[in-house]
């Protein structure tokens, strides 16, 4: 019968469910069954994780695992908003709510966790709510438009997330927190009470040791609605004033479904199952929080993940099974980075605890060693969680310490270790790499710097938190083999492109020769030149054919157009956002005509005109230029294009004018040389049909004003822009987008696009928000008063070309026969159109053409 | 006129330095360069990678000792004085002898490899 597909249900669609049907289509466990997935929320598997961020977002998609809506393999049937009520262990199938019976050979339950809320008086009352999906923060932000005060019951790290959530709102916050600090389960006194001071600076007022006697409630003698929230009672007598309450006082397990149909459950909770994650039943597994291995509940996602995987190795004859989590966690809350790890309470037999804390800065480490001093067994960070890449390695591996641990904790200035860790150590604990792996692969792929470790051995590519480890371990191999972490961009200057940059500014350079002679050796070549020429034109923006820059530029900025296969040229004129008039676009037709070029639309929504030998170019420009066209600079490392939907102008759904934002933009920005090529995008609606979150920046309408995400691209390898702020009025989203292209252009490698420049960043996206939205570094105004001085000296490179005679004379085919053009370049013809003719060796001419002395 | 004659093409002070332009030379299109010494070079126009005529075009500079030119193509390097390409050995583009006199700069015979 090995035809008979089988069935897999699974019950429950979030992230630990959607992970489960991931794998399962990506390791061919659906070769062999067909696979039905039932997930109760009205909307497919979302990050939970990030769940505060959905205020910050534009629509609740962007939070989407699955934005799709369904899987890419036809056997994969997603059923949403939909409950499995009931299991039958005997005819082997779940009934579902709304009535169908579903046949099962193997049932995967995920249906997840529930927020526990304690049986405190008025609980129920309007205003109070759970904080686990999306419609629970759309209730929230609802009830917080009409609010000016909230109370989070609950000071663990979700309700710290809640009360972060709280704070996005407008409200003035409270934490009631029961036990006598904040985070209990991860840190000891002294952490909590770091994390307090940091998070009562942001406003919010912290209850600890405080328990709710209950909610308290409006009545009509008092004016107000009846039933309606007014604040907190705590037991001893005081009272909080909240208008919004969120319980965030734990979570239990929900294993109804396993209870009712006579499965096992732990005795604190849970599904209980064995290794394989199996219950009872030998065709039901459980997976994620809804589970309990070996009668213990894990409330984080990662050994959700790691359970999702056991089940498909086993369903696929693997061997996989799940012995226990690591419960280290690390994370920014509130802008506070927080770290626990390993036995964090000293609770080892003779544990021995080192501190270094800096009450000023807000900073607390602390270390639990072994009795004898030899091993490191865990630790708590709050304020500055940096060492947490090297320390949580140390405590998985057993490594002996080093001999002053104490090194570990002190702050950089006074020295960091360096770390012996053994080859088996877990360096990047996410894509679960080895010091080993790291080590072998730079050594066999012969990796020099950090990009090309972090691609070959993957580890620091998901959240960056042990790339100083990978750092040390890259140095350490490359001076073993006699090698420097090379970081010059060239052989003729041992300087990276930012040094560069730095270097000009200070220096107040304008000449490459001045640069080369001081800080570098030779007379440069294709590597360096175009990233001086392109530093020079960021700083100063002048016209990069002037006498001093001339001899820099790139192939392409050299004659200011895009060489093409056959040495010809393509020429792009501006059409700011995409939008031209029908005049112009005659001229543009025109011109094509005249000089025999191939036209093509362009992607960035303009017209690109091919097959303009070298010098042609200025005759075709000065008809351009007459016509009221300049530059497109499709040929620089500089702003291309702000592509723009139609908007609500015309558009029946648009909400904001998104072309005349992508023409100001374009306009604004033209011209603007970079470290590599710069594109824009703007949505007038959440439609997004001008794809600006395939854009370096992309700017959306929302119903209040502008979303601003950065850092995306298409290409060969796409990224998708992530958002910085949101619902920007115009003014801040100029001045945050000044900020943002200037800093790039400021800091990024030469030839690096905005995404892989993220990639460099510590902190990532929140290091650059702290920067260009808080103004963390105090370099905003700086960068506003740059791109200002852009704005103000920008001037058409054609058409100043056009009036240089200077300038001009380059573009001759022949210095000793300017009339003659060059024979190599033929073309045939094609779809009614000229196409280049490709030569297997230079034309000879003889003696046919005569040449004039000079 | 044959290939063994010298041929006068333009004057140096008309070539830029460390950039180069094209000069129709012994019926070919050539690359004639002037580097920053103030040494001129002319190589074949003709890049055998990109099969283009375009090496005029590139950028000059220099790899250790060596004066070179990269296609502005796909940025092959080729030596000034040889022709002689820097990242493939098997592959070479025609050099020329080159003299200025008199501030004229003059094309001669192709160099023998």
């Amino acid at each position: 019968m090995t035809h008979t597909r089988k069935t897999l249900v699974v019950a429950g669609h979030g992230m630990v469910g959607h992970r489960f049907v991931q794998a399962a289509i990506e390791r061919g466990l659906t070769e062999r069954f067909d696979v039905v997935v039932v997930g109760e929320e009205p909307r497919p598997a979302y990050d939970r994780v990030a769940l505060t961020s959905f205020f910050s977002a534009s629509t609740a998609d962007e939070l989407s695992l699955l934005p799709e809506g369904q899987y890419d393999d036809p056997r994969v049937r997603l059923l949403l908003d939909t409950t499995v009520t009931a299991v039958d262990r005997d005819t082997r199938t779940v009934a579902l709510d709304d009535g169908q019976l579903l046949g099962f050979d193997v049932l995967v339950l995920a249906t997840g966790a529930a927020p526990f809320v304690p049986p405190v008086p008025g609980r129920d009352l309007d205003g109070c709510f759970v904080y686990r999906t999306i419609e629970d923060l759309e209730a929230i932000r609802e009830a917080a438009a009409m609010a000016t005060t909230g109370a989070v019951i609950g000071g663990g790290l979700l309700g710290l997330e809640a009360a972060n959530a709280l704070v996005q709102l407008g409200l003035d916050t409270h934490v009631v927190e029961m036990a006598p600090r904040l985070m209990p389960v991860q840190l000891d006194p002294a952490g909590g009470a770091t994390l307090v001071r940091h998070i009562e600076k942001l406003g919010v007022t912290v209850h600890t040791g405080a328990a709710t006697s209950s909610v308290l409630g409006s009545d009509e003698a008092a004016g107000a609605p009846a039933g309606r929230v007014t604040g907190l009672a705590l037991a001893e007598g005081a009272t909080v004033p909240a208008e919004v309450v969120v319980f965030s006082a734990g979570i239990r397990p929900r294993d109804g479904l396993a209870r009712e149909c006579g499965l096992d459950v732990a005795e604190r909770g849970g599904v209980l199952v064995d290794e394989q994650c199996r219950t009872r039943d030998a065709g039901i597994f459980a997976i994620g929080e809804c589970a309990a291995p070996a009668g213990r509940m894990y409330g984080l996602v990662a050994p959700g993940y790691q359970m999702a995987e056991v089940v498909v190795d086993v369903l696929l004859d693997g061997l996989g099974g799940f012995t226990g989590a690591d419960m280290s966690t690390k994370l920014k809350l509130l802008g506070v980075d927080v770290a626990s790890f390993g036995d964090a309470f000293a609770t080892t037999d003779g544990a021995l605890e080192l501190v270094f804390a800096d009450a000023v800065a807000g900073i607390y480490k602390k270390l639990v060693v072994s009795a004898d001093g030899s091993r490191l067994l865990g630790g708590v960070l709050v304020g500055d969680a940096s060492a947490y890449g090297v320390l949580r390695p140390m405590v998985s591996s057993g490594m002996d310490l080093p001999e002053n641990p104490e090194e570990l904790i002190l702050p950089a200035a006074r020295g960091t270790a360096q770390v012996g860790m053994p080859d088996g150590a877990v360096v990047c604990s996410c894509n679960n790499v080895t010091k080993g792996t790291i080590c072998s692969t730079i050594d066999a792929q012969g990796c020099a710097d950090l990009p090309c470790a972090k691609a070959c051995t993957r580890a620091g590519t998901t959240c960056g938190s042990c790339l100083p480890v990978v750092k040390n371990l890259l140095t350490e191999r490359l001076e073993a083999g006699g090698r420097r972490v090379a970081t010059g961009i060239c052989e003729h200057f041992d300087l990276t492109r930012q040094e560069l940059f730095d270097l000009v500014s200070v220096h107040g350079y304008r000449r490459f020769d001045d640069i080369v002679e001081a800080h570098g050796r030779g007379r440069g070549c294709d590597v360096c030149k175009p990233a001086i020429a392109s530093i020079l034109a960021s700083q100063l923006n002048g016209h990069v054919l002037d006498a001093d820059t001339a001899a820099l530029q790139d192939t392409n900025d050299a004659y200011l157009a895009n060489i093409q296969r056959n040495g010809t040229y393509s020429v792009v004129p501006r059409v700011p956002g995409g939008e031209i008039t029908p005049e112009k676009l005659i001229v543009i037709g025109e011109v094509a005509r005249d000089f025999g070029l191939y036209t093509k639309i362009t992607g960035g929504q303009r017209i690109d005109l091919f097959g303009a030998r070298m010098e042609e170019l200025p005759a075709i420009w000065r008809r351009l230029v007459d016509a009221g066209f300049e530059s497109g600079h499709a040929y620089g490392k500089s702003l291309r294009t702000v592509k723009s939907c139609v908007g609500s102008t015309w558009c029946r759904y648009g909400v904001q004018d998104s072309v005349q934002l992508a023409i100001d933009l374009e306009l604004r920005y033209r011209g603007l040389r970079s470290p590599h090529k710069l594109k824009g995008g703007v949505s007038g609606c959440a439609r997004e049909c001008a794809e600006a979150r395939s854009k370096d920046f992309g700017v959306i309408a929302t119903e209040k004003g502008w979303n601003l995400y950065v850092c995306g691209n298409g290409g060969a390898t796409p990224a998708h822009a992530q958002l910085l702020a949101g619902d920007l009025s115009t003014e801040d989203l100029v001045r945050y987008l000044d900020r943002f292209l200037l800093y790039y252009v400021r800091t990024a490698d030469r030839l690096q696009r905005t995404s892989t420049w993220l990639g460099t960043i510590d902190g990532g996206l929140d290091r650059v928000r702290e920067i260009v939205v808080d103004d963390a570094l105090g370099l905003g105004a700086q960068l506003e008063a740059d791109m200002a001085r852009h704005v103000d000296t920008y001037v058409d490179e054609w058409k100043a070309t056009l009036d240089d005679s200077d300038k001009l004379a380059r573009f001759v085919s022949f210095v000793n026969a300017p009339g003659t053009p060059d024979p190599n370049i033929t073309f045939t013809t094609e779809r009614g159109q000229i196409r280049p003719a490709t030569l297997d060796q230079p034309v000879d001419l003889g003696a046919s053409i005569p040449v004039g002395a000079p | 006129m044959t290939q063994e004659e010298w041929q006068p093409v333009c004057p140096v002070e008309e070539l830029e330095v460390e950039r180069g332009v094209t000069a129709l030379v012994h019926g070919q299109a050539l690359a004639i360069f002037r580097t920053h010494d103030d040494s001129v070079y002319a190589l074949g126009n003709y890049d055998p990678f990109a099969k283009a005529s375009v090496l005029a075009r590139g950028i000059v500079g220099t790899r250790g000792d060596v004066p070179f030119v990269a296609s502005p193509m796909h940025k092959h390097a080729f030596d000034l004085r040889t022709g002689r390409c820097l990242d493939d050995d098997h592959v070479a583009v025609p050099s020329y002898e080159v003299k200025v006199v008199d501030g004229l700069v003059h094309v001669g015979p192709r160099l023998l490899a």
